[in-house]
């Protein structure tokens, strides 16, 4: 019993991550119906800019840990929204009115850039970092196991529900979210009626990858390194996320991620650790078998 | 004085004057945000200390390089995008366009011979044999997915897995059985097919993205499972060993009963590379004619038709169950082909060589090439690959430039080198179906 709840802190935290970078996903396919294969990099390249603005505001002698804490949020989210708004400027903008594979194809080659630009720029090392948040609370004994809620999930649970919440708010409420549901339901009758289209479309990438740049300063934090290969890997499990849950819509991204979190951990604990991508996968192709369109997706309305 | 207009000092009319100072707004604007990107990655470069921890060294130099030359870059192009209209006829004169629509029809005829005197041209050059056949295996699994994406219209992110399979199948198959390449190469075939099947059923009811992203998680199961099930696979050290080609039983060595001696040749390994050329191209071209029949057969017409509109496809009868199993099948088993080349050649293979890049690769070439163009795919992946090995100075910036590359390829031609589509059907005459009027429902929205 303790070992489960313990796997389930766990999983709920690591799908929190997978679930903030699968926003990202979700919004830019429901709005422009492409996968944006270059997301899980932006993820990354969040995860490098919050490692080295925290190294740089070390150098400078800011130590008290919150503030530094929050300077790096900042930095890193108003930056990484900057990438994500020239990869849509460069990459996507131009293939706009084009067949569908192209911008897939052009999001795969920035893919490639990405990586290959942030490990040239830094190395192909290990980027390691020493643990910032210490501490946390023991929540069961029992079994000569104690269950452990650390102060660093407490942390990525929360800003995890803080944002949701903001951004549904954003969708919901206010004037950005109307004009990107708007555009989400039909482009040409939303520039018709006086949006503009071009700087809602960058608005979601801006929003998509600063949410991106969150998780990846959460991965930094909870995982202690980086590496330039690790959007790959967090960006496919995040997609996988975003159409398990359905993709397009933002609760069904939310849902999918902690699906996928609690599936990889709790595969990892009672199975093998190997095969946890696999059953991800799997479980992925199970449910996609009896819901075509994910847990909370529409179903796609067949017009002849 | 002050109070007379100043004289305009140049003969210039103003609206260029007023151009260049918007120029260099832009050109500031651009060096601002290339200042913001830069300025912690590459201003600032991390280092273990000798501690372990990270210390962290200052790269103004390259930031102020990076941000002056996005500034150079915007400007000049802000400054030529209003005055220098490139007229479309300097990149193709009309001389040089008319002598390309006067050797079209016999440019794949041009490009097979060449192909095929290769090892004639290159036969001392190694370096250049091997790269022809690389070129040569993407062609093939290029015209494998080309079933899949090109003609049934279904986007598959996972093709590498059945190239997986082809090797694996190959390898261990050659091994335990000690059967010879040419007895295994249908049954590398048939195992990868099977796979498609595998695939294909619980896909069918998937449309669009859902089936990408399972097609890339079937990929990465394959993959998963053959770097952990080490007892069958040899898990991440791969299998090692696998026997070579021979020449229909003679082996490629120096052995009185090897293929040299039989021929009363003086042995030489470049007998065994020539010979693994025109293998796989010898399968490349039967994957192209095998293609262009099924084009013509029922079955290859309800794939097209697939493509354009499932809907419209059940409306009129097709089984579009196995229209979609037979495509992923046929794509399959030619990726099963090229795996199985792929181990012979290599004589090892690792799970390393079958990630998800190869896939995007494969579909890259596909899509590049022009959808459905047998063409298409052979430029793509000669100008993809060839491209590649010339940066092959410039190591660690080849991806980046490759990934560049991708980019700007798709860019400047969105529908592929060969856009072009040639009717499957035709009335009297078969007339080119240009680009900008192809359109096909499932692979394209409808904005």
């Amino acid at each position: 019993m303790e070992y489960f709840v313990q796997q389930l802190i766990n999983g709920i935290t690591l799908g929190s991550i997978y679930g903030l970078i699968a926003i990202g996903y979700t919004m830019v396919y429901g709005i422009i119906g492409m996968i944006n294969f270059a997301h899980g990099d932006i993820f990354m390249v969040g995860a490098f800019l919050a490692l080295i603005a925290f190294l740089v505001l070390v150098a400078c002698g800011i130590t008290a840990v919150p503030l530094a804490l929050l300077i790096v949020l900042l930095v890193s989210m108003a930056l990484t929204a900057l990438y994500g708004w020239t990869v849509e400027r460069i990459a996507y903008r131009p293939l706009r009115h084009s067949f569908r594979l192209a911008p897939l194809i052009s999001a795969i080659g920035m893919s490639i850039v990405l990586q290959n630009y942030v490990q040239i720029a830094q190395g192909a090392r290990v980027k390691p970092l020493p643990p910032l948040v210490h501490g946390g609370y023991t929540l069961l004994e029992g079994n000569n196991f104690a269950v452990r809620l650390s102060n660093i999930q407490i942390i990525v649970v929360v800003t995890t529900i803080l944002l949701m919440s903001g951004f549904s708010y954003l969708v919901a409420r206010t004037r950005l979210g109307r004009n990107m549901r708007a555009c989400e339901q039909d482009i040409k009758m939303a520039a018709l009626v006086g949006i503009d289209v071009d700087r809602t479309i960058s608005l979601t990438f801006v929003i998509g990858a600063a949410l991106a740049a969150v998780a990846g300063l959460m991965f930094l934090l909870y995982y202690g390194v980086v590496d330039f290969f690790i959007g790959f890997l967090a960006g496919v499990k995040a997609f996988t996320a975003a159409v398990l849950g359905g993709i397009g819509s933002l609760p069904g991204a939310m849902i999918g991620g902690l699906l996928i979190g609690l599936i990889e951990t709790m595969w990892s604990a009672y199975f093998s650790i190997e095969y946890k991508d696999v059953a991800a996968f799997a479980i992925l192709i199970v449910v996609l078998i009896f819901l075509p369109t994910g847990i909370l997706g529409r179903p796609e309305v067949e017009k002849v | 004085m002050s109070d007379s207009p100043p004289a305009p000092r140049t003969d210039k009319p103003a609206g260029k004057q007023v151009d260049l100072l918007a120029a260099l707004k832009e050109a500031a604007l651009a060096a601002a945000v290339a200042f913001a990107l830069f300025a912690l990655l590459i201003g600032v470069r991390t280092e273990q200390g000798p501690t372990g921890a990270l210390v962290i060294a200052t790269r103004f130099g390259m930031l102020s390089a990076f941000v002056a030359a996005a500034f150079a870059g915007r400007f000049v192009f802000a400054v030529m995008r209003h005055r220098l209209a490139i007229p479309a006829s300097l990149f193709a004169p009309p001389a040089v366009k008319k002598i390309a629509a006067a050797l079209s029809p016999y440019l794949a005829l041009v490009i097979l011979i060449i192909a095929l005197i290769v090892p004639v041209l290159f036969y001392r050059n190694h370096y250049v044999l091997d790269l022809a056949i690389l070129i040569v295996t993407y062609i093939m699994l290029g015209f494998g997915l080309n079933i899949v994406v090109g003609l049934a219209g279904l986007l598959d992110l996972g093709y590498v897995a059945f190239y997986a399979v082809g090797a694996y199948s190959y390898a261990l198959i050659a091994q335990d059985f000690g059967l010879s390449f040419w007895a295994c190469l249908p049954l590398a075939g048939i195992f990868a097919a099977f796979a498609g099947l595998l695939l294909g059923f619980p896909v069918l009811r998937l449309r669009g993205d859902y089936l990408a992203i399972v097609t890339l998680g079937f990929g990465e199961i394959i993959r998963l499972v053959l770097l952990n099930w080490q007892n069958l696979t040899g898990g991440p050290n791969g299998i090692s060993g696998i026997a070579r080609p021979s020449f229909f039983g003679l082996p490629f060595n120096s052995s009185a009963n090897g293929f040299a001696a039989t021929f009363g040749l003086q042995y030489s390994p470049t007998h065994r590379v020539v010979f693994l050329y025109y293998l796989i191209l010898a399968l490349a071209l039967v994957t192209n004619w095998v293609t262009l029949r099924l084009r013509r057969l029922p079955i290859g017409r309800a794939w097209e038709a697939l493509r354009e509109d499932e809907i419209a496809c059940r409306a009129l009868g097709i089984n579009t169950t196995t229209t979609k199993l037979t495509a992923f099948a046929m794509g399959a088993m030619f990726g099963g082909f090229a795996g199985a080349f792929f181990a012979t050649r290599q004589g090892f293979i690792s799970p390393e060589s079958f990630t998800f890049s190869e896939s995007a690769l494969v579909l890259a070439i596909v899509v590049l090439g022009g959808m459905g163009s047998q063409l298409g795919v052979a430029l793509a992946a000669t100008i993809m690959l060839g491209g590649f090995e010339l940066f092959r100075e410039f190591d660690q910036y080849r991806m980046l430039v490759f990934g560049a590359a991708m980019v700007a390829i798709v860019i400047y031609r969105p529908r592929g080198l060969v856009a072009a589509r040639s009717p499957s059907v035709a009335m009297r005459e078969r007339k080119a179906i240009p680009a900008d009027i192809v359109r096909n429902a499932r692979t394209e929205s409808p904005a």
